[in-house]
């Protein structure tokens, strides 16, 4: 807490200013409501944004767990088979260079206005980071512990078990960290591109019908579960790697 | 338990072009301590690891029954406590860990580790850590003990108390040793016997015959004194 402080300083000094020059300027509402304003509609609004705030952290969460899922898979085959990972590695780096949000269209075109599109978008967000930390972690583990085992007459199997995967850890959570950031970021791009439910949707509808103070209130929102969605990461990292807080 | 005697006969190994060990002959009798002594890029570390079966030969054999081997460096998993870095040769094995768990605490009693137990090796001392590294490469009742510059990491004081560590642990097993270091004084103080390595190739053995048990004031005696000497001339 204490090394948040000069952080909260800034921002509480920040929101004061803003404050200041919206009651000083007379700055139209439409152009820039004052974060008194925000905090306001928050209330106001807080039962319909806690519907759209749902259903963005269904897609999110559910995003994220199937990247996860899949980054870590990958990462695994392409170390065992080494063959499959020279022709993939290269196609999965080429892959990143394709802006997801064109792809976002497409999906919905195949998979309709339903969650799974937004789902694939935030897996197509966050795969990559987990997948790449995770494949090069499982590649840069410590010689000397793979001959310990070795010696020890330790199949390959085992060795992934006890010291390759163990030691990707790390990795795989600064993977998933920057994951984390992404997948919020993917739920709403995909509610851009087409839905009924969501924070995109809603940041949408009131950028059209000129109610800025809403999209503002909504981004407050979408900040806010990044923020809770990176400490849940962190508190995860303490559990299963005791032995870097030491 | 053991009383067969391990023998290196004939090993080479050769990468590419370059001729890293060639011919080595050792002979390890039950209980000996034996000491590999050579300068950095001698071939050492690249015999223990032949030996202990991590990398090939090129050509010869290697007949020893049963193997533990401590790498350069200490290699306690950091994300394993220390009596999970204890109990690993027990996993590997798949065998039951309750008998391992209650012989592990039996010995981290005896040599004064018990408090370190529970805790993961960051938070240990290099000399700790080094000890617990010992102490994992024992435990799994090998008949040979390959141990590879076990102390290098330490300083001056800690290696002192770890040489004497080692000396106390290793007359409680029934083990024999092959030791590599680049240390003239700690191949004098601990070994029985001591090959000299050059260049890839033994250039001589020399029996070390310092009364037993060795202390390091010892090391100034005038016997020491002339084993220093000879194996300074041979190595340098």
């Amino acid at each position: 807490m204490k090394r948040m402080l000069p952080s909260l300083f800034l921002l509480v000094g920040f929101l004061s200013l803003w404050e200041m020059y919206c009651r000083v300027s007379g700055v139209s509402k439409t152009i820039l409501p004052a974060p008194s304003d925000i905090f306001q509609s928050l209330i106001t609004y807080r039962d319909i944004l806690v519907v759209h705030t749902i259903q963005t952290l269904e897609e999110t969460l559910i995003g994220l767990l199937l990247a996860t899922a899949l980054g870590v898979g990958v990462a695994i085959l392409l170390f065992l088979f080494p063959r499959v990972r020279a022709a993939v590695y290269p196609l999965l780096v080429f892959s990143q260079t394709i802006p997801i949000i064109a792809l976002a269209p497409l999906l919905l075109i195949w998979f309709g206005f339903d969650l799974l599109p937004k789902v694939i978008v935030v897996v197509l967000y966050c795969f990559f980071p987990i997948a790449i930390a995770v494949t090069d972690a499982l590649h840069a583990v410590d010689q000397n512990s793979v001959d310990l085992l070795k010696s020890m007459r330790a199949s390959n199997w085992q060795i992934l078990y006890f010291v390759r995967l163990p030691s990707a850890l790390p990795a795989f959570f600064s993977g998933l960290r920057i994951s984390a950031t992404y997948a919020i970021t993917g739920a709403i791009v995909g509610e851009y591109v087409g839905a009924y439910k969501g924070l995109g949707v809603f940041m949408q509808t009131s950028a059209n019908s000129h109610i800025t103070v809403l999209v503002f209130a909504a981004l407050v929102v979408i900040a806010l579960l990044s923020m809770v969605l990176l400490g849940f990461v962190s508190v995860l990292e303490r559990m299963f790697t005791p032995w870097k807080n030491v | 338990m053991n009383s067969s005697t391990d023998i290196i006969r004939g090993v080479s190994k050769r990468y590419g072009d370059t001729d890293v060990l060639v011919d080595i002959n050792i002979e390890i009798k039950p209980r000996e301590f034996v000491s590999i002594i050579g300068q950095n890029a001698s071939g050492k570390s690249t015999l223990l690891k032949i030996i202990a079966g991590i990398v090939p030969a090129t050509s010869g054999t290697v007949n020893a029954t049963s193997i533990g081997y401590m790498p350069q460096d200490h290699s306690l998993l950091p994300w394993r406590t220390v009596e999970g870095n204890l109990l690993l040769p027990t996993d590997i094995r798949g065998a039951s860990g309750q008998p391992a768990c209650k012989r592990i605490h039996k010995l981290l009693s005896e040599f004064g580790l018990q408090q370190y137990a529970q805790l993961y090796p960051a938070s240990l001392s290099g000399g700790t850590r080094q000890k617990i590294a010992l102490l994992r490469t024992v435990l799994q009742d090998h008949s040979l003990l390959l141990l590879d510059e076990p102390f290098a990491p330490l300083d001056a004081l800690s290696r002192i108390e770890a040489r004497q560590w080692l000396l106390m642990l290793l007359e409680k097993t029934e083990t024999s040793t092959l030791f590599v270091t680049h240390d003239i004084r700690e191949a004098i103080l601990l070994s029985d016997r001591i090959y000299a390595l050059r260049k890839g190739k033994i250039v001589d053995m020399i029996p070390v015959l310092l009364p037993k048990p060795r202390r390091h004031e010892q090391l100034s005696s005038p016997e020491a004194l002339a084993l220093e000497k000879k194996l300074f001339t041979l190595l340098v």
